[in-house]
């Protein structure tokens, strides 16, 4: 393959934008080994009630005899947990706002009903959910995915609601009936709303999960957590919280990677 | 002679809100020949719009008839808007064959004839391209190619050059006035710019402020290209009558008698 010449102010600008982009890389690196460091300093030195904090090598401890153990369960129950109520919210928030915007009576109607439930603290809703889906994953599901569904809903037909009236004016003079303008209008129009929605989604899940955890579990992430507060083993509790971290980043990163994927291929 | 191929009889429509009722057009009553460029000037606000979407039949009159000679109102009419609204996702040729898609006429004659028209309009080459690497004038007629692949007996323009800078627009309106003379088509203009018009038309009619209504009809035998048309002696003379039929001066006038009475009184 012929390799690119380039001219000397190019090459130039391209080290100036990599050595910017290692300089912040190292920054935020540094910020965290910096963090870790003097957490642990501060413990070992008894500055810092490592019984209240923990300490970095206790919580690195915990997780090598975790890992061992039943870890990976836990984790696993809340990462299927909280899949499972993403993709369902998903599903039928995107779904009910399709329907709302296909019938603009109906959407004026539950308007209101709309407004009230995302006002609603939904943990409030915890034992109506525990005595009508039962004590089990199916409650966790549920609460998750009642968080999230709401603001799925509203979000994406806020966007759908929000094309121009000029642009349906063209549906229209080209003889498009309605689904025709939602498959090839408003639903393309809207994929940003939609991507951003599904990234809102990840964080809203894990939450809802978490929340359903803490009311009926008996394994998962959430789980650990209230046992270890229970216990007064902070080890634990930050553990399973790092644990947390790290598994709703990875599926940020997955749901962004497909939402650029999708963006990129529609635009 | 050539026969006319739509007909508005004594067309009125009436908007209602809460507060009020607005009458935009009142008893309108025209004839456009086939193969014709028909203008329609007016002052801003006079319900020009409203009747060009009563014409493409997205919109029913509150009174009157509309007849098309030949076809259908909600088949046979292409409309055009102020801004090209193509759409970004689609490549040039995706939105080219738009209509074609939502009508279900995507057959290979009729693909063959967006390729075709592509082809003969400079954008064969741009098809694979989209709409945000195209000037404004290549966006434009790319619109207007999009209304051409449905075969409509009759285009409407609603001041599809508005959105262009003054140079953009001189040439994209003499392109668009070829392409719409080369294909044979009946052409229906909106603008508020008489230039324009008399550069472009056959033949305008000149509405009245709101409730529009017709005030006048103009032939213009003007020959040639829209830039030709534009250095003829005769434009001049043209605009100026079109100009006194409009209800703008009313305006400045009011404002000529505003500033006299705010001079002072020992002025004289």
């Amino acid at each position: 393959m012929k390799k690119k010449v380039l001219s000397i102010e190019h090459q130039r600008f391209l080290n100036r934008r990599t050595r910017s982009k290692v300089i912040v890389l190292a920054c935020q690196l540094g910020l965290l080994v910096l963090f870790l460091g003097l957490w642990e300093l501060l413990a070992a030195y008894e500055v810092i009630d490592s019984f209240i904090t923990s300490s970095p090598s206790r919580i690195w401890a915990t997780f090598i005899d975790l890992a061992k153990g039943d870890l990976w369960r836990h984790a696993l129950t809340t990462l299927a947990e909280t899949v499972v109520a993403f993709l369902l919210s998903f599903l039928i928030g995107t779904t009910v706002a399709v329907l709302l915007w296909l019938s603009d009576g109906v959407r004026r109607v539950l308007e209101p009903y709309l407004v009230v439930l995302n006002a609603l603290p939904k943990i409030a809703l915890g034992p109506i959910i525990i005595i009508w889906v039962g004590a089990g994953p199916q409650a966790i599901v549920t609460m998750a995915l009642l968080i999230s569904v709401i603001i799925t809903t509203i979000n994406t037909l806020t966007g759908f609601i929000s094309i121009s009236k000029e642009k349906l004016l063209l549906m229209k003079t080209l003889h498009a009936n309605k689904w025709q303008t939602l498959w090839k209008l408003v639903i393309p129009a809207n994929a940003s709303t939609i991507t951003a929605c599904l990234k809102v989604n990840v964080g809203m899940s894990w939450v809802g999960t978490i929340m359903g955890e803490y009311l009926v579990s008996r394994a998962g992430l959430g789980y650990l957590i209230v046992y270890g507060g229970q216990v007064f083993n902070l080890s634990l509790v930050m553990c399973a919280t790092v644990v947390l971290c790290l598994l709703a980043a990875a599926m940020y990163l997955a749901v962004s990677l497909l939402s650029k994927l999708v963006e990129r291929r529609l635009s | 002679m050539k026969k006319p191929l739509l007909k508005l009889d004594n067309l009125s429509h009436v908007y209602y809100s809460v507060r009020e009722e607005t009458v935009a057009l009142k008893h309108i009553s025209l004839e456009v020949k086939e193969g014709e460029f028909f203008g329609l000037v007016g002052p801003s606000g006079s319900g020009k719009t409203t009747l060009l979407s009563i014409m493409a039949g997205v919109l029913t009159p509150t009174e009157g008839q509309i007849q098309l000679s030949e076809g259908d109102i909600h088949t046979d009419v292409g409309y055009m808007l102020q801004h090209d609204h193509l759409f970004e996702w689609r490549s040039i040729y995706d939105n080219v064959i738009l209509g074609l898609e939502i009508n279900r006429k995507k057959t290979p004659e009729n693909l063959q004839y967006a390729e075709e028209l592509l082809k003969k309009y400079g954008l064969h080459e741009f098809m694979k391209h989209h709409p945000q690497e195209l000037s404004g004038g290549m966006r434009q007629r790319a619109a207007l190619i999009r209304t051409l692949v449905l075969r409509p007996k009759i285009i409407l323009l609603d001041e599809p050059f508005s959105a262009l800078d003054y140079q953009t627009r001189l040439s994209v309106a003499e392109d668009v006035r070829a392409i719409i003379k080369n294909e044979g088509l009946t052409a229906i203009l909106v603008t508020h710019d008489i230039s324009e018009a008399l550069s472009l038309c056959d033949r305008i009619a000149v509405l009245t402020a709101r409730p529009a209504t017709v005030k006048a009809t103009h032939e213009v035998p003007l020959e040639g290209d829209s830039f030709e048309r534009r250095e003829d002696a005769r434009f001049a003379a043209y605009f100026k009558a079109i100009w006194k039929e409009l209800e703008i001066h009313e305006e400045k006038s009011t404002i000529n008698r505003t500033s006299t009475i705010s001079e002072p009184p020992n002025s004289e």
